[in-house]
């Protein structure tokens, strides 16, 4: 059991977020209408991708410290959970944009953010396939990860705050814990986020044994 | 030289003349971007693996990294002052303030080679596939374009230097964020 109990709550936490997101009370707003239920979707998305590629950042490094292909094995597989996060992020957002802003894509310095984002982890793994050798492999693309990794930290992060966006908190838009994020959906918000980046762990948790597993079965027929 | 001087021809001929800030701007930027990936992407591809076992064991490899990327600052910096030429004499100067656009296309063209630099010695290790310059550095290249392009923005409305200063600012941030991690990342790639 000890080992269980964060999946276990993992789980409930994601009950709890999907059951309140459907009945649970929200303020209602104009324009936004019932669509804010997507706060605990979309927002948290974001959250987990920016965690999942941190971690990736991080064992990217600890890599070239050590070159233990065990780090390299993270970093990609926390890519790679990191990319399902910012498309779904993206996806729920298209969807939120489309019912308050009126369209799918909007010229915003975030969206834009997000999509230079996927590209440059797209590229992250074309340079990964490109290489024959694994030490290699995890040495140059580790390289390239902290590279994309600082710029896409300037890029969503820095560069949104000094322009305007259609995103609450920038540009004289009011941020969400001003008026509306009021305390009823601040207890279903949290625990959302919580929920959400647990479940991009456990994610990353299946997928690193899964290759951890693949590689040992390679080594062994070879 | 030749490649830079041609597109802005070609630019010439297909749209005479722009007056528009948005369009005039844009297209000198495209032009900038596709010259710089065209030259910096050279700099360690065109280079044998036997050279490059000579310059190993010269000079260590933070040496290396920071003349390849003084020597393509340069390069860079001088197409850079060739296509505004070129671009004056065909397509017409919209500019206001002049000094703003030179300090934008400075920083630009510094950021955008340093940046070329590494990504073209991060390519040269995966083999010899030229189209993946393009691919690894263009994510990485937008922050930078945005904000060179909005930069020079101002300046072509002629919002003075002193009121920009912001816009200064992250362009230079961005140019020692690259240098220093290529400086701190580039002995990872080199050493095998």
């Amino acid at each position: 059991m000890k080992k269980y109990w964060w999946k276990v709550l993992t789980c409930t936490l994601l009950f709890y977020t999907v059951a309140m997101a459907f009945t649970g009370d929200v303020p209602a707003l104009d324009i936004l209408h019932e669509t804010i239920r997507n706060l605990y979707f979309h927002v948290p998305m974001w959250f987990g991708m920016i965690v999942l590629l941190t971690v990736s950042l991080v064992y990217s490094t600890k890599y070239l410290g050590s070159n233990k292909i065990r780090e390299d094995r993270v970093a990609v597989e926390a890519a790679n959970v990191g990319v399902l996060y910012g498309i779904l992020g993206l996806i729920t957002g298209s969807l939120w944009a489309k019912n308050t802003w009126g369209a799918w894509w909007v010229n915003d310095a975030k969206l834009n953010g997000a999509a230079v984002t996927m590209l440059a982890y797209l590229a992250y793994f074309i340079l990964r396939n490109s290489f024959p050798e694994s030490q290699r492999k995890a040495q140059i693309s580790a390289v390239y990860n902290i590279f994309a990794y600082v710029l896409m930290l300037v890029f969503i992060l820095i560069l949104p705050r000094l322009t305007d966006s259609l995103h609450p908190g920038n540009g004289g838009n009011p941020g969400f814990n001003t008026y509306d994020l009021d305390n009823r959906m601040r207890l279903v918000f949290y625990p959302a986020v919580a929920g959400w980046i647990l479940l991009g762990v456990w994610l990353l948790e299946l997928r690193v044994r899964i290759a951890r597993l693949r590689d040992e079965d390679k080594e062994t027929r070879a | 030289m030749l490649y830079v001087l041609s597109t802005v021809f070609v630019a010439y001929l297909s749209f005479r003349q722009i007056l528009d800030p948005a369009t005039w701007n844009a297209l000198f930027w495209i032009i900038l971007l596709f010259a710089s990936v065209n030259a910096a992407a050279r700099s360690f591809m065109q280079e044998s693996s036997s050279r490059h076992l000579y310059y190993y064991m010269l000079v260590s490899p933070q040496e290396l990294i920071l003349s390849k990327i003084i020597y393509n600052m340069l390069m860079v910096l001088i197409l850079a002052f060739i296509e505004y030429f070129f671009y004056t004499l065909f397509i017409g100067n919209i500019i206001q303030d002049h000094f703003s656009f030179v300090i934008a296309l400075l920083l630009g063209s510094m950021g955008f080679s340093s940046l070329l630099t590494m990504i073209s010695a991060i390519a040269s290790k995966a083999g010899q596939n030229p189209a993946l310059v393009a691919i690894l550095a263009f994510p990485v290249l937008i922050p930078l374009l945005i904000s060179s392009i909005r930069f020079s923005r101002d300046a072509i409305f002629g919002l003075a230097l002193s009121a920009n200063t912001g816009g200064v600012v992250i362009l230079l941030a961005l140019n020692v964020i690259v240098v220093m991690l290529a400086y701190i990342l580039f002995p990872y790639i080199w050493r095998n």
